[in-house]
């Protein structure tokens, strides 16, 4: 075994299973000495990670493939042993904005996210014949789910998220601020910041991204591949206390405790309420108290969610490579795959052969082809809006 | 400085005083270029705007991820590139992330350029911080010595004991108890308080 380890993280609720399982003793159960320690942005939490000053982290999903494929930055494999998060995330919107897509709407179903890119798409139209400024919308990083999600979202109904409006990186502490301020017009990204924009006032929750795509990888446990290789037992003892932390939360009894320990002011230091909405995947969208009850708004444990899934990483792989921030290889999309490690996974809770096909393996979106990593390029030719070759 | 032009060294740092040591620091070494910029909010506009060869950042600071966005899909700011591109020097890598500062270095800059201004950094960095470490330290020693000071009133009103004899007695409970003397004299304002 190694001696204490350090593991860096984010204060978001999708951190849970990995702060439960530090302060709640499931770590020290395995013999395990972890400290926390809590960070402001990735581009931090990857540089600690490279260069060893942690030895985990809890990684937005994309990162850890950019980090594998040297995308954007320096090239350090990554190995993610356990997934921290599927879903978790939401869009919210401007009351202004809310107010012109309702408008588009007519009667369509607000929650079918065709319906409301259809209705995104008039009103980006409209402004560009009034001569108004482009939409801004917020997302965390260019290597996140956030701003793939909202690409995907978008361009579905022929907005190109590169063209027509724009996209900008936001700290998520900075969301709501710039919401306020009329900086951007919506945002995308994880709990607690919708709920926060909303319990304000000044937001409104237009869409889970379960909407958008049933089941998404969302953060996961990134260790180095070496030190991984190098401290397999420690690897695993991890990937048990994070299993045990992910069980943990699922229960529902067990949800006001674990929303307490997360809300700790040097964990994620926002009210515990906010934090079992997320939990319970119930949330406020409106100023006006309306409720949304969702099953799938952010998986910790259940289906599944803790088990690293292939199909999930060429998925996020393939949405580099539709925006132009990577050409399409073979090698890259097996490297990419290899970064998700169920095999570490069933090794450490002691099952073999079941590779994290049980649950995960078939994904799904609200539009387009089923997605097929055999076929990444036939997928990916399917779409009209794309950024391909650059 | 040789007779080549000094880079322009764009400093981005929300404490003013960490900043002016950093802009003192790199002004004495020879660079004359030096902006600080410590907005957030209008942080991309004024980047662009100063156009700089080296951007200096303090790792704590949330906007780092805003930067790298930009160096992603900037055209106006020429292809710049995050210092850990360049793996060959680990050990000063190290140094400077452990000291809290990062780098982002415009495409083209000489590497033997870029060392010394990191150095420079990391030693400031580091300077700051030992500056805090004693701001603090001293800031509790007043805030202990009023406690003390308190307490041992407290002691001699209410035992009738004189000044030296009050401050025995806190020391001896302190060690006693294996805590430190402002300690205990803050429990006995406390308690003295409650039984008011």
């Amino acid at each position: 075994m190694t001696g204490p380890l350090r593991i860096g993280f984010i204060p978001l609720v999708d951190a849970a299973a990995l702060i439960v399982a530090v302060d709640k003793g499931f770590t020290s159960a395995e013999g395990l000495d972890v400290t926390l320690v809590r960070e402001v942005s990735w581009s931090n939490v990857r540089d600690k990670l490279n260069i060893g000053l942690f030895d985990a982290a809890h990684l937005l999903a994309p990162v850890a493939i950019a980090s594998s494929l040297g995308l954007g930055h320096v090239k350090v494999p990554i190995a993610a042993p356990f997934n921290l998060g599927i879903n978790g995330n939401a869009i919210t919107v401007s009351p202004a904005l809310h107010a012109a897509l309702m408008e588009e709407i007519e009667g369509g179903d607000r929650f079918d996210p065709m319906v409301t890119a259809k209705a995104l798409a008039r009103v980006v139209t409209k402004r560009k014949r009034a001569g108004a400024e482009p939409l801004t919308f917020g997302m965390t990083f260019p290597f996140s789910t956030h701003n793939y999600q909202l690409r995907f979202w978008m361009a579905a109904a022929g907005v190109d998220p590169d063209e027509d409006v724009r996209l900008v990186v936001l700290p998520p502490p900075y969301m709501v601020d710039s919401l306020a301020s009329g900086h951007v017009d919506a945002f995308c990204v994880g709990a607690p910041w919708n709920s926060v924009a909303v319990d304000l006032g000044i937001g409104h929750i237009l869409h889970f991204v379960s909407d958008i795509l049933v089941r998404a990888a969302e953060k996961v446990l990134a260790v180095r591949q070496i030190w991984a290789d190098k401290n397999p037992e420690t690897v695993a003892a991890l990937v048990r206390a994070a299993v045990k932390a992910a069980e943990f939360i699922e229960q529902p009894e067990n949800r006001a405790e674990a929303a307490r320990i997360l809300a700790q002011p040097e964990r994620i230091g926002v009210d515990a309420e906010v934090i079992q909405r997320t939990l319970d995947g119930r949330l406020k969208i409106s100023p006006d108290g309306a409720l949304r009850e969702s099953g799938r708004y952010l998986l910790v444990g259940r289906e599944e969610a803790g088990c690293p899934d292939p199909v999930q990483a060429a998925w996020l792989y393939a949405q580099m490579v539709r925006w132009g921030q990577t050409a399409l290889s073979p090698e890259a999309l097996k490297t990419a795959m290899g970064v998700f490690r169920p095999d570490l996974y069933d090794a450490a809770v002691g099952r073999s052969g079941q590779s994290g096909q049980a649950a995960g393996g078939s994904f799904s979106a609200f539009t387009g082809p089923a997605f097929n990593p055999a076929d990444v390029a036939g997928y990916l030719a399917s779409f009209e809006v794309a950024r391909r070759g650059r | 400085m040789s007779a080549e032009q000094s880079p322009k060294i764009v400093i981005v740092d929300e404490s003013p005083v960490r900043a002016a040591i950093l802009e003192e620091g790199l002004r004495e070494a020879g660079f004359t270029q030096v902006v600080h910029i410590s907005e957030m909010q209008s942080l991309l506009a004024r980047i662009y705007s100063v156009d700089p060869d080296i951007i200096l950042i303090d790792l704590e600071n949330p906007s780092r991820d805003v930067l790298e966005a930009m160096f992603q899909v900037s055209r106006a700011v020429r292809r710049p590139i995050a210092m850990f591109v360049d793996q060959s020097d680990s050990a000063s890598i190290q140094a400077s992330v452990e000291a809290g500062v990062s780098a982002y270095i415009v495409d083209g800059l000489k590497k033997e350029r870029i060392k010394p201004i990191l150095d420079l950094c990391v030693s400031r960095f580091n300077a700051f911080a030992k500056l805090q470490e004693e701001l603090e330290r001293t800031k509790s020693q007043l805030e202990d010595r009023k406690v003390i000071e308190r307490a041992k009133g407290i002691l001699m009103k209410m035992k009738g004991l004189n000044e030296d004899e009050a401050y025995v007695l806190l020391r001896s409970t302190a060690m006693r108890e294996k805590k430190k003397i402002g300690e205990i004299a803050q429990s006995i304002i406390t308690a003295s308080e409650m039984l008011k």
